[in-house]
């Protein structure tokens, strides 16, 4: 409960810091706010309690994730100083939303109660139309800021129809109050349809098939800071909600009901494979890759007794290689238009280092041993199979396979074609960051059960 | 007010805002301003504010009428970003016809 306080403060503290004119101190003072703040939280894990009439509950569940989210914005607020560097004056709002849009985040994962839930949705997507549309002169920008608006604030709309059928049936938003509704054999039929649409509307917010259309164009559109903050931050978090709104609302669920989560499943991970096959903007391409991401996350929701952990570790593993890969193309389309492949000709050459982490980054999303992808798909594959549902394991397994060669085109451009431009310097944040973030995937790829026994 | 709606019923009002809700998702579905479409969310929004209200009148409960307080809130915001979004696209482009957003496919 903590946390959520202390994210605001923080977030309040950069927009003051701006009119006492101390904008170089903004993104140092952050970073060491919010390692502060991750100490804070990671000392509360093993404990458990419930605050303000239950509108928070703290848990190991909600201890994780939220140190996930807190690290992830660390790496996202380091690359800030360097992306940010033509548009200085503004640091302090960039560095506030993306604040704000964590305690929305944490919001959303530590909620006891359905109120609690909305504004945390609404407060993470709020801050991320703003900055989807935050390079203001842009017209692709612009473009997919309107997009990412009208998509999300439809989603909300079913979100909150939802929320109003639910509280109809049960008469109250507290969530045990909701679960032992979801357990009685008296609960009226609103009940269920307010569950399903809650599902449409979370679906709609990591993306899957068949709700994600807005978002390779939303991806391609935005700064890629943004990009990097969607395709990390706010999926992890979405993902994580909808598990546990799952765990709370649909603890005996119905078998009508996973075989819709089979077959969302096994449609996000078909077709966003074979639309990233043909590609050209690495932007898009990694939209399409999260999108059959998202695929093998929702697979946790059918083992909902013992995918925590593995779903856990899956994010970990998804947000740290997804930061590295996007402090490459950062790099490498620093000062340029558009993120074509193009780009990546040669870095082999003029930059081995980060030609280095792009590839392990997509080697992990891949699924290729040492690197923790390998182990998150594995895990989660292994309690799909458990739970008995053998097709989406193959599925899964021929995803995989599919996906190594969109990985690779970029690979191979990297290494085999013939550089056009000279090497940049590498900013000193992005070294830092690249390398933090890959050697921590790498460390879990090592140490699964550090992460995996924790729940 | 509870007489009026044990009168009524409670499904009057589900009806009532089903209706208005789906008002809304045909008008984002439809139509092309998108003026027009920030007022058809806005009556997505304010079709479930009638119904929390009526199911907390059905309830004796006051916790769906502080619902709505967030929930206008929360919809006041969203609508003031997406207006600004919405003013940098008239200044780039001299329309806010959403047709013309084409830019990005693939």
């Amino acid at each position: 409960m903590n946390t959520l306080i202390a994210i605001a403060v923080l977030g309040v503290i950069c927009l003051l810091a701006e009119i006492f004119n101390l904008r170089k101190a903004i993104v140092p003072v952050t970073i060491v706010g919010l390692l502060a703040i991750l100490g804070m939280t990671v000392t509360e894990f093993g404990t458990t309690g419930s605050y303000y009439n239950n509108m928070i509950k703290v848990n190991n569940f909600t201890v994780a994730f939220s140190s996930l989210f807190i690290v992830l914005t660390i790496f996202l607020v380091t690359l800030s100083h360097n992306f940010y560097q033509e548009q200085v004056t503004k640091i302090s709002d960039f560095i506030s939303i993306k604040l704000f849009l964590l305690a929305g985040a944490v919001s959303m994962v530590s909620f006891g109660n359905l109120a609690m839930f909305f504004l945390g949705i609404e407060v993470l997507s709020i801050a991320l139309y703003i900055l989807a549309g935050s390079d203001r002169l842009n017209m692709k920008s612009n473009e997919a800021g309107m997009k990412y608006f009208l998509m999300g604030s439809f989603a909300s709309g079913i979100i909150l129809f939802g929320i109003a059928l639910i509280y109809g049936a049960v008469g109250s938003f507290d969530m045990d109050m909701i679960y032992e509704a979801s357990n009685s054999a008296t609960t009226v039929d609103w009940f269920y349809i307010g569950v399903s649409m809650i599902t449409v509307g979370m679906l709609f917010k990591i993306a899957t098939v068949p709700f994600h259309f807005w978002a390779p164009d939303v991806y391609e559109g935005a700064p890629a800071l943004t990009t990097a903050t969607m395709s990390t931050l706010a999926k992890v978090t979405a993902m994580a909600t909808f598990f546990k709104l799952n765990v709370s609302m649909n603890g005996n669920m119905k078998f009508e009901y996973e075989l819709v989560i089979v077959i969302v499943s096994i449609a996000s991970m078909t077709v966003g494979n074979i639309m990233a096959l043909r590609q050209n903007n690495i932007k898009r391409m990694l939209a399409f890759s999260g999108i059959s991401h998202a695929g093998f996350m929702v697979m946790a929701l059918l083992n909902l007794e013992n995918a925590a952990g593995s779903l856990f570790y899956y994010t970990v593993a998804y947000g740290l290689a997804g930061i590295a890969a996007f402090t490459v193309i950062m790099y490498a389309c620093k000062g340029k238009n558009n993120e074509e492949l193009e780009n990546f000709n040669g870095l082999g050459k003029r930059s081995p280092l980060m030609a280095m982490i792009l590839t392990a980054a997509l080697f992990s999303m891949a699924g290729i041993p040492i690197f923790s992808g390998f182990f998150a798909k594995f895990f989660i594959l292994n309690n799909t199979l458990q739970a008995g549902w053998l097709i989406l394991v193959i599925a899964g397994v021929i995803n995989s396979m599919i996906a190594v060669y969109y990985y690779f085109k970029v690979i191979s451009a990297m290494y085999t074609k013939e550089a056009t431009e000279e090497a940049q310097k590498v900013p000193f944040e992005f070294y830092i960051v690249a390398v933090v973030a890959m050697g921590l995937n790498i460390a879990i790829g090592l140490f699964p059960s550090a992460l995996m026994d924790l729940f | 007010m509870e007489t009026i709606l044990k009168e009524i019923g409670v499904e009057t009002y589900l009806y009532l805002s089903a209706l208005l809700f789906s008002i809304g998702v045909f008008g984002i579905l439809l139509r092309r301003n998108a003026i027009i479409m920030f007022m058809s969310i806005e009556i997505m929004l304010n079709a479930v504010n009638l119904m929390l209200v009526a199911f907390s009148t059905f309830h004796q409960d006051a916790s769906g009428q502080v619902f709505v307080f967030f929930s206008m809130a929360v919809a006041a915001a969203e609508v003031a970003v997406g207006l600004a979004i919405l003013v940098s696209i008239f200044r780039n482009h001299g329309s806010i016809d959403i047709d013309n957003l084409k830019n990005l496919k693939g």
